[in-house]
């Protein structure tokens, strides 16, 4: 399960951002922050063949010694960044690929809703669940 | 213990090679001697085979080999690796000792010589007492050697001597000094190559020949130092892949010791070792993969084995080497060619490394924190009889002791006591901001601009734990726009807190007033009471006051610090500072705008600024100011405190320039344009905010346009989207999104009260004058001045319009082409209020097609605006298209005396012009005249005489004349002539005014003119009457130098009777006249065919009768014969 959940503007600035709270939050902002070079590199760099395959997946940014960070990117540039523990080894690939999906769907919700500007902050309860329901539970 | 303690030792991070000691040079005092030394050493290139040369003396004493064991059955081995066992065999042994001599083959004294040489060998031989060492001679010749085989003296020689040095053949070389040294060098390096390969292909198999007496209870330090001496002979040998399968043996071995707390430090330090020899190896063959995965082996599988808690930073430094020193073997690949890629570069591991570093600090800030009254202990438990360690990894109080517990747990006490307190004297932050700045610039490399700044981030807080507060600052400083600019807001705010301590710290007035303005406002994430203690700050600051210190600062530097704010405070000049709040986000927002995009140069010009606070306290400013492109106008666009320097408190202007947090304050200003502006633009250059007293500290923030900081831009962008009503304020409320900026205005000129009116007949006509009145009425209340009137067509359409437009005031005369197609500037006087101006205008245009005409009245007027007196300039366009069209056309055609249209006309015979002229102008046209302009070619008959003058055309009316005219003879039968020019003078019959009269010329068309050789002409009365006589008389014309025949005969008719000849041939003579009468007795009343004359020309067959019938008249009234006479008819 993911330790945090963050939502970014096609602009790069936080749209939704939420850590475990046991952690330092400040430290998850900078990963998350820091793993946009990679969301960067990957959609301008392969920008061509990623459109046509339609993968919004990208996978694994970075690795750090203590966390895995993984991304995804909407159409509309939208980027969504989980970041696992690094000793949590029994989430696979696919299970990373379908929390992204339900994000990306609950996101899409937000999107629809007609009070919602798009580029402001999240503030969503909905959204809020689906994201409690998949970070880990700080017991 | 130095910072350098964790370091690798030099001896293991070199490339190993073959150590060759060279004897018997005298490098210092002999010349040939030095040479053969350089050739060895100098231009060592990657293609000469990699060997150390060292120049020894002869008696050289290398290092006394023990005696061998011969069994390892009581041996407990005391650690890994001995600290001085790799610099042995790097530098100390040789794998192959050459001795140089001086001896030509032909020496005289060859006898003493080899002897001499024998003795040196022995020398060395001894020196290497039981070391497999091999040794050769090289003889140093002046001579050049013979060919093999041909110097006999030579080959016994050399065998004699190799007998008496005990030398193979192999080991015996010659070195001829000529000029190719370096060449013969080359050789021998290869020789000496080969002998030191053998060399360690040996050792390598005696220390394998160990294995067999090794047990796996006491003997398992052994296993792990044999792997890797053998690993380490294999490099010197420069086979790296049997190294490296040496080197991962000894690895997995290493792990298979029995850890525990007492040695757990030295195989941590083996592991490290070794490690960094497998990955070195591995990126030398090219397979960085492999060498990342097992540096990520190493690192899981060392990273638990902390040891000792109390020595727990050790670990972490350990750690943080291990991370740095894989970084140094990457980057160093990289250079050699290596790619590296965004997500695997150096950068990550030298992050790494620093995160340990950091990690060992705060741990030692931990473990380290004795009481004040805790020295370093005595003795120095850390004091080694030697000076150094025997083996690698030990605790020097109790070296090579091998078993769980430590011999003496007071020894022990001490010792960890020692290394605590040497820790604490480790400038951990130097090597934090070290590995981060390595970090840094890796990731400046591989496109990471977000984790350079992060790492940027960590250098400048670790600069500020170093209390360097000037390069923390000058670091954050730095980085904080890309937070801004990339609106991570809470990132932002760790790093502006940090940035506002350092600024704090080191009484930066200006940077804490800067970082507080944007703690303070809305892109900062701080609580309530956060912001409110730093607005209380922050005003203190704008008071000249000492500002409470900041949170969690080091209590020694907030000291410094105080001291260094009641400085300031005293300090009179250097108070005033200008913030550009682009660069930020301050907690005051700004935007002006002008009300209007344009106005009038008589209203004033209106400008609303519309301030707004961020911060938790009202904020009261002193100054508002606004910059416009025309500086003139900035001294009405100014509020300012008017108490100035003074400590009245008037309530209503104090409110008025007091900010309210959340709420909009609107601040209007007026002003007069000058009428100098009118038509340019005023533009809002920045608008200014002052904080604080001009006569105490204060501070402009300045936005430049008028609006916007660092974060406005897109703001403004979402309130445009958000479709969230916007819910009616009460009138003083202003909601901030809703305001827009328009930071330019256009001055215009005033709007003219008068009316342009155009009085005309259009369509206009060809060529005429047509007239045009302009008529121009004041509104004004005052006199209108300088009214001038610009006229004519209006500039930007076809050029072909202006050459065929001519303009002039005077009607009376017809314009020509000197006239402009654009009259400026007409004078016409002043114009009193009510008054009007008529001015007629005469436009003549010469070809047809529509024009617009332009009409443009200037003049100016003074008036007041807001008490001043102004004086405007107003103007008024009118324009008109008006069509031209032709008048009338005329056509023309030539007809015979019978109005039978000719297609060509006769020598000397008669025939008619006729013009029709046929009127398309829709009014009136009046023919005053017409001429006819005859060629030379043509004369009239009688005299012509305009038949239509005076005549009016209304439209489609036409009017007609005829003129008879005749053709001097032409040469050469037919030619075609020019006929002349017929003139029409006409002019427009208008009512409304009068005009000039037009002449149009209109060029007639050529005619074709023919001889005829007959001419015919009958003398018939004009009528005739029934049963009276008609004499008709016929005139046959010979027109030709030739004698004539004609016949002539004459048809008979129902109503005539006829007498004359009826059928006759006759001659004429060339210009005779023959005369043929005949009496005609009409019969019947009413137009009559006359009989028919029948003219055959027997000269001429082609002239046929019926065209000479042409000539005569065909057909005449018959008067009915009245019953009573003529008389009666002429009375009735």
């Amino acid at each position: 399960m993911a330790v945090c959940i963050a939502v970014i503007a096609k602009e790069n600035y936080p749209l939704y951002i939420r850590s475990v709270p046991t952690q330092g939050e400040l430290k998850f902002h900078y990963t998350v922050h820091t793993s946009l070079d990679v969301v960067e590199e990957k959609i301008s760099g392969v920008g061509k063949a990623l459109a046509d395959q339609r993968e919004l997946y990208l996978g694994l940014l970075y690795p750090t010694e203590d966390y895995k960070v993984y991304g995804y990117v909407t159409n509309s540039k939208v980027k969504f960044v989980i970041v696992v523990d690094s000793s949590n080894t029994s989430l696979r690939d696919n299970e990373i690929r379908s929390m992204f999906r339900k994000l990306h769907n609950s996101f899409t919700d937000v999107m629809c809703n007609p009070f919602y500007n798009p580029g402001d902050p999240i503030q969503s309860k909905a959204f809020d669940g689906i994201v409690s329901a998949m970070m880990v539970q700080a017991s | 213990m130095s910072p350098a303690r964790w370091d690798l030792p030099p001896e293991l991070c070199c490339r190993p090679m073959a150590f060759v000691a060279l004897t018997g040079l005298d490098v210092v005092y002999n010349a040939i001697h030095r040479a053969i030394w350089d050739a060895f050493c100098a231009n060592r290139r990657a293609d000469r085979v990699p060997i150390s040369f060292k120049v020894l003396p002869g008696d050289h004493e290398y290092p006394k080999c023990r005696t061998k064991r011969t069994s390892y059955e009581w041996y407990i081995p005391k650690g890994i690796l001995k600290t001085g066992w790799m610099n042995k065999h790097l530098n100390l042994v040789p794998a192959l000792v050459v001795l140089f001599y001086e001896l030509d083959w032909d020496d005289p004294q060859w006898k003493e010589k080899q002897s001499e040489c024998a003795t040196k060998v022995e020398i060395v031989r001894t020196s290497l007492q039981g070391r497999n060492t091999k040794v050769a001679v090289v003889l140093i010749q002046k001579k050049t050697p013979l060919p093999p085989g041909e110097d006999l003296v030579a080959s016994e020689r050399a065998s004699a001597l190799c007998g008496a040095c005990d030398l193979s053949g192999k080991s015996l070389f010659v070195l001829p000094h000529t000029d190719h040294l370096v060449g013969y060098i080359i050789r021998l390096e290869n020789a000496f190559y080969e002998h030191a390969q053998t060399y360690y292909y040996n050792e390598i198999r005696r220390v394998k020949s160990h294995k067999e007496f090794l047990n796996k209870t006491t003997h398992q330090l052994l296993f792990v130092r044999h792997q890797f001496k053998m690993g380490f002979f294999s490099e010197l040998k420069q086979d790296t892949q049997n190294a490296l399968k040496y080197y991962r043996t000894a690895y997995s071995l290493v792990h298979e010791l029995r850890a525990h707390e007492t040695n757990v430090l030295e195989i941590k330090t083996m592991a490290g070792f070794i490690n960094y020899k497998i990955c070195r190896l591995c990126f030398q063959h090219n397979t960085p993969l492999d060498a990342i995965a097992q540096f990520r082996k190493h690192i899981d599988l060392c990273k638990k084995k902390i040891g000792s808690a109390e020595l727990a930073f050790e670990h972490t430094a350990w750690m943080s080497k291990q991370f740095q020193s894989f970084g140094d073997l990457f980057d160093e690949a990289i250079k050699l060619g290596l790619t590296a890629i965004q997500t695997q570069n150096p950068g990550f591991y030298y992050q790494q490394a620093a995160y340990y570093a950091q990690e060992r600090k705060q741990q030692a800030g931990q473990l380290c924190s004795h009481e004040p009254g805790v020295g370093y202990p005595a003795p120095d438990p850390l004091e080694t009889t030697s000076g150094a360690l025997d083996f690698y990894g030990q605790r020097p109080w109790r070296q090579g002791h091998q078993s769980i517990d430590p011999p003496d747990s007071e020894k022990e006490k001490q010792g960890i006591l020692a290394l605590q307190v040497k820790e604490r004297d480790v400038l951990h932050s130097e090597l934090i901001i070290a590995l981060l700045s390595n970090a840094v610039a890796q990731f400046k490399k591989y496109k990471c601009p977000r984790m350079k700044s992060h790492l940027m981030v960590q250098m400048g807080e670790e600069y500020y734990h170093a209390k360097d507060y000037t390069k923390a600052l000058k670091l954050l400083d730095y980085v904080m726009c890309d937070y801004r600019t990339e609106r991570w807001w809470s990132l932002l705010t760790s790093i502006v807190c940090t940035a506002l301590k350092c600024s704090y710290l080191m009484g930066q007035v200006k940077d804490y007033i800067t970082y507080s303005m944007e703690l303070v406002g809305r892109a900062s994430i701080l609580s309530e009471e956060q912001k409110s203690r730093i607005e209380k700050n922050l005003i203190k600051v704008l008071m000249n006051e000492v500002p409470e210190p900041e949170p969690d600062c080091d209590p020694v530097s907030v000291k410094a610090a105080q001291s260094l704010w009641s400085d300031r405070v005293s300090l009179a000049g250097n108070n005033e500072f200008t913030i550009d709040v682009q660069d930020y986000v301050p907690f005051v927002q700004c935007k002006a705008k002008f009300l209007s995009p344009s106005f009038h140069i008589d209203e004033p010009v209106q400008l609303h600024v519309y301030v707004r606070a961020d911060c938790p306290h009202p904020v009261r400013f002193s100054k508002l100011c606004v910059s416009l492109s025309n500086q003139e106008y900035n001294q009405y666009c100014l509020l300012e405190d008017a108490y100035k320097g003074k400590d009245i408190l008037e309530p209503s202007s104090q409110e008025n320039m007091c900010l309210v947090p959340g709420k909009t304050r609107k601040y209007c200003f007026n002003f007069v344009a000058k009428t100098e502006d009118v038509g340019k633009k005023i533009e809002i250059t920045s608008v200014g905010l002052m904080l604080g007293r001009e006569t105490g500290r204060y501070v402009y923030l300045n936005w430049r346009g008028g609006w916007g900081d660092a974060a406005s831009s897109h703001e403004s962008l979402q309130a445009s989207r958000s479709f969230k009503r916007r819910t009616r304020l009460p009138e003083q409320h202003v909601d901030w999104d809703a305001v827009s900026v328009q930071s330019s205005t256009m001055i215009i000129s005033r709007v003219p009260k008068i009316s342009v009116q155009l009085t005309h007949e259009p369509p206009a006509l060809t060529n005429e004058m047509f007239c045009m009145t302009v008529t121009i009425k004041s509104e004004e209340d005052t006199v209108g001045k300088d009214i001038k009137l610009t006229a004519g067509l209006k500039p930007g359409q076809d050029a072909n319009l202006t050459q065929s437009t001519q303009i002039t005031l005077n009607g009376s005369e017809v314009c020509d082409d000197s006239h402009p197609a654009l009259l400026p500037d007409i004078p016409l006087g002043d114009l009193q209020p009510g008054q009007k101006i008529v001015k007629p205008l005469y436009i003549r245009c010469v070809s047809t097609g529509s024009r617009i005409f332009l009409f443009h009245v200037a003049y100016s007027v003074s008036a007041t605006v807001e008490g001043k007196d102004i004086t405007c300039k107003c103007h008024k366009d009118e324009t008109v298209t008006v069509e031209t069209v032709v008048p009338f056309e005329v056509a023309m055609k030539f007809v015979s005396s019978k109005f039978e249209h000719l297609e060509r006309v006769y020598v000397d015979i008669p025939f008619l012009l006729m013009m029709d002229i046929l009127s398309a102008s829709p009014w009136p046209i009046e023919l005053v005249e017409s001429e006819v302009q005859l060629a030379s070619s043509m004369t009239a008959i009688d005299q012509p005489q305009s038949q239509v003058e005076g005549v009016t055309l209304q439209t489609s009316e036409c009017a007609s004349e005829c003129f008879l005219l005749k053709c001097p003879p032409v040469q050469n039968g037919t030619s075609t002539v020019a006929s002349g020019h017929y003139i029409i003078s006409w002019k427009r019959k208008s009512t409304f005014t009068e005009t000039s009269v037009v002449r149009t010329v209109i060029t007639l068309p050529h005619v074709m003119v023919e001889n005829i050789p007959l001419y015919v002409h009958a003398e018939v009365p004009s009528f005739g009457r029934v049963r009276e006589s008609l004499p008709v008389r016929y005139h046959l014309e010979n027109r030709t130098g030739l004698v004539q025949d004609v016949e002539i005969s004459v048809e008979p008719s129902d109503a005539f009777m006829f007498s004359g000849l009826k059928q006759v041939r006759m001659r004429i003579l060339p210009g005779a006249e023959q005369e043929m009468l005949y009496n005609f007795y009409p019969l019947m009343a009413g137009y009559q065919v006359l009989p028919q004359l029948n003219i055959n020309l027997l000269r001429f067959p082609n002239i046929s009768s019926q065209l000479l019938r042409r000539f005569l008249p065909s057909r005449i009234f018959v008067k009915p014969q009245g019953r009573n006479g003529d008389a009666s008819i002429e009375a009735a």
